[in-house]
């Protein structure tokens, strides 16, 4: 007996250990990462560097600013965000409460959705620039945000699929039985999951602000901001990846800035959605 | 104090007979579960005006026949229903019945109390809107008829507007009870209503059902025996998916004529 309780204690402490050392590693790579980008990119942090464009022979080591690549990549993530929420989330209430979950037609658009999910970036990108060719459109903000948005819409639907199985059931027979058609109880049962759509958002908004793959095709760069769609436009990962492709250290400094405000970017956006998160929790029922 | 009611006094004298035009008749109907089958072909008239309990032990297929009631099996996975349930001499399960129409005429009244994540005047309110109320006036005259109907207008119409989740888990069970009598209901459906409420709660509900049989007709699914006793005037014994004995309550709990009701009555099943 005392022997069996020794082992299961031993158990508990090792399993106990694993974890922390998994989390340990976690936090320390962040830690990690952080710290090189605030080592590497503060010296070279300045207020030109969000409010100007590049000037001529930036990316040699000259004056500017990486203003176009903020802008442009605030603009291409928060519209392929937006569409994909619009796009994604009538997907993920038509599969789940509209059919039958366990259809033939629901399981194939979900198996679907988890091989789109897992499709590199760059092989959207170079469809997207297939199509593009074909249609004959050049590279532009539009074509970006549209491979952007096609990328992140399996995000949304599946992590809107997970959050749709978490209502309880008999809240969905509450609404059925006050005589609610499907949409106007799928109304209130996205109200009831509105926490859980705002971190499908930011995981959405997260991969868009990040991509590389996808826009290298298909969005193009630029020095100036993009004022229509039609215009190619600069996102803060290409900047960042063409500036540390640079032999000069003043331009791979600029990288590390460069990286240190789209971090920072991300960081605002995730203490937003923690605040809307939190506020709604308080008031979720 | 809580008080159990002496099941011989109960008045069912004028309670309408089964044979005269019931509201609610379920005919021959089989419900079969990932190819099990649940529900064995049941046959009963629900009297109007009156509550019926459905008592059974657990997994007889209680909870199963209520749904069957309002097609809220209708979404679940793997289920086929044959038979009919004739709402007003109306087939709910013909090809052609319109599901939201039939559904607003049944309250449901869950387990659980479900606020809906909204305050406590949109969630008495959320019924009549979708079907078509945008009258403020007579939006705020509904609430406050359906929140005194279930005695809970003292106690909340001073915070109308907060949200339905920060009520006692009782007082929530009470909106949801008056959530769905304002869309004014034929029926209501009681699925084992009471069993997360405390005594105080549970004989306040019990005693709102009693109060509304006058103007509805009740199902309840139990159980707690006790419960079938103090609130019921017919009680429908279910057992292995088949109704083994259908009658006045008293009739059902004092002289059981199926060996089966007798030892559950008395307590040997469970």
């Amino acid at each position: 007996m005392t022997n069996n309780i020794n082992s299961r204690l031993r158990k508990e402490k090792i399993a106990k250990v694993i974890m922390q050392i998994a989390g340990f590693c976690i936090i320390g790579s962040l830690f990690l990462i952080v710290g090189i980008i605030l080592y590497k990119g503060v010296p070279y942090l300045s207020w030109d560097m969000i409010t100007e464009t590049p000037k001529g022979g930036f990316y040699i080591g000259k004056s500017g600013g990486i203003l176009n690549a903020i802008l442009g990549s605030l603009y291409l993530a928060s519209a392929a965000t937006l569409l994909a929420i619009i796009i994604g989330i009538p997907i993920s209430i038509y599969l789940n409460l509209y059919i039958k979950s366990d259809s033939i037609i629901s399981r194939s658009a979900k198996l679907m959705f988890d091989v789109l999910y897992g499709i590199p970036s760059i092989v959207y990108g170079a469809i997207a620039f297939s199509i593009m060719i074909w249609l004959g459109i050049r590279a532009s903000l539009l074509g970006g945000i549209l491979t952007i948005t096609l990328l992140t819409i399996p995000i949304v639907v599946r992590t809107v699929d997970e959050l749709i199985k978490t209502i309880p059931e008999d809240l969905k027979n509450v609404t059925k039985s006050l005589g609610a058609t499907r949409w106007e109880s799928s109304l209130i049962l996205l109200k009831y999951i509105k926490t859980g759509l705002f971190t499908a958002m930011l995981l959405a908004f997260g991969r868009a602000i990040g991509d590389v793959a996808g826009v290298l095709l298909t969005t193009g760069f630029s020095d100036n901001i993009p004022k229509y769609l039609d215009e190619p436009a600069a996102t803060l990962p290409l900047a960042i990846f063409f500036q540390l492709s640079s032999p000069i250290p003043e331009v791979q400094g600029r990288a590390y800035a460069s990286a240190l405000i789209l971090t920072c970017i991300i960081l605002i956006i995730v203490i937003c959605t923690h605040i809307l998160t939190s506020k709604n929790n308080k008031q979720k029922i | 104090m809580y008080s159990y009611p002496n099941i011989e006094k109960q008045q069912t004298e004028n309670i309408t007979s089964p044979l005269s035009t019931p509201h609610l008749q379920i005919k021959n109907l089989n419900v079969y579960i990932d190819e099990k089958h649940i529900l064995k072909n049941i046959n009963l008239e629900i009297p109007n005006n009156s509550i019926t309990s459905i008592i059974g032990p657990s997994g007889c297929g209680k909870t199963t026949l209520l749904k069957t009631l309002n097609r809220l099996l209708d979404d679940s996975k793997n289920i086929q229903i044959t038979g009919s349930v004739l709402v007003n001499g109306e087939d709910i399960y013909a090809k052609n019945a319109e599901v939201t129409h039939i559904r607003k005429k049944m309250g449901l009244l869950s387990q659980r109390p479900f606020p809906l994540p909204m305050s406590i005047f949109d969630n008495i309110a959320y019924g009549p809107r979708i079907h078509g109320e945008h009258n403020k006036k007579i939006l705020n005259q509904i609430v406050e008829n359906q929140l005194k109907n279930v005695g809970l207008w003292e106690e909340v119409k001073d915070r109308l507007h907060h949200y339905a989740s920060q009520l006692s888990i009782g007082q929530q069970q009470r909106l949801c009870l008056a959530r769905g009598l304002a869309v004014n209901p034929e029926i209501i459906l009681g699925d084992e209503s009471t069993s997360a409420l405390d005594p105080i709660s549970t004989q306040t509900i019990e005693n709102l059902l009693v109060d509304l049989k006058k103007d509805y007709t009740i199902i309840l699914v139990t159980h707690i025996l006790r419960q079938a006793r103090r609130v019921s005037d017919y009680i429908a014994f279910i057992y292995n998916g088949e109704i083994l004995e259908f009658g006045k309550t008293e009739e059902v709990l004092l002289h059981p004529r199926n060996e089966i009701t007798q030892q559950y009555v008395k307590g040997f099943i469970s």
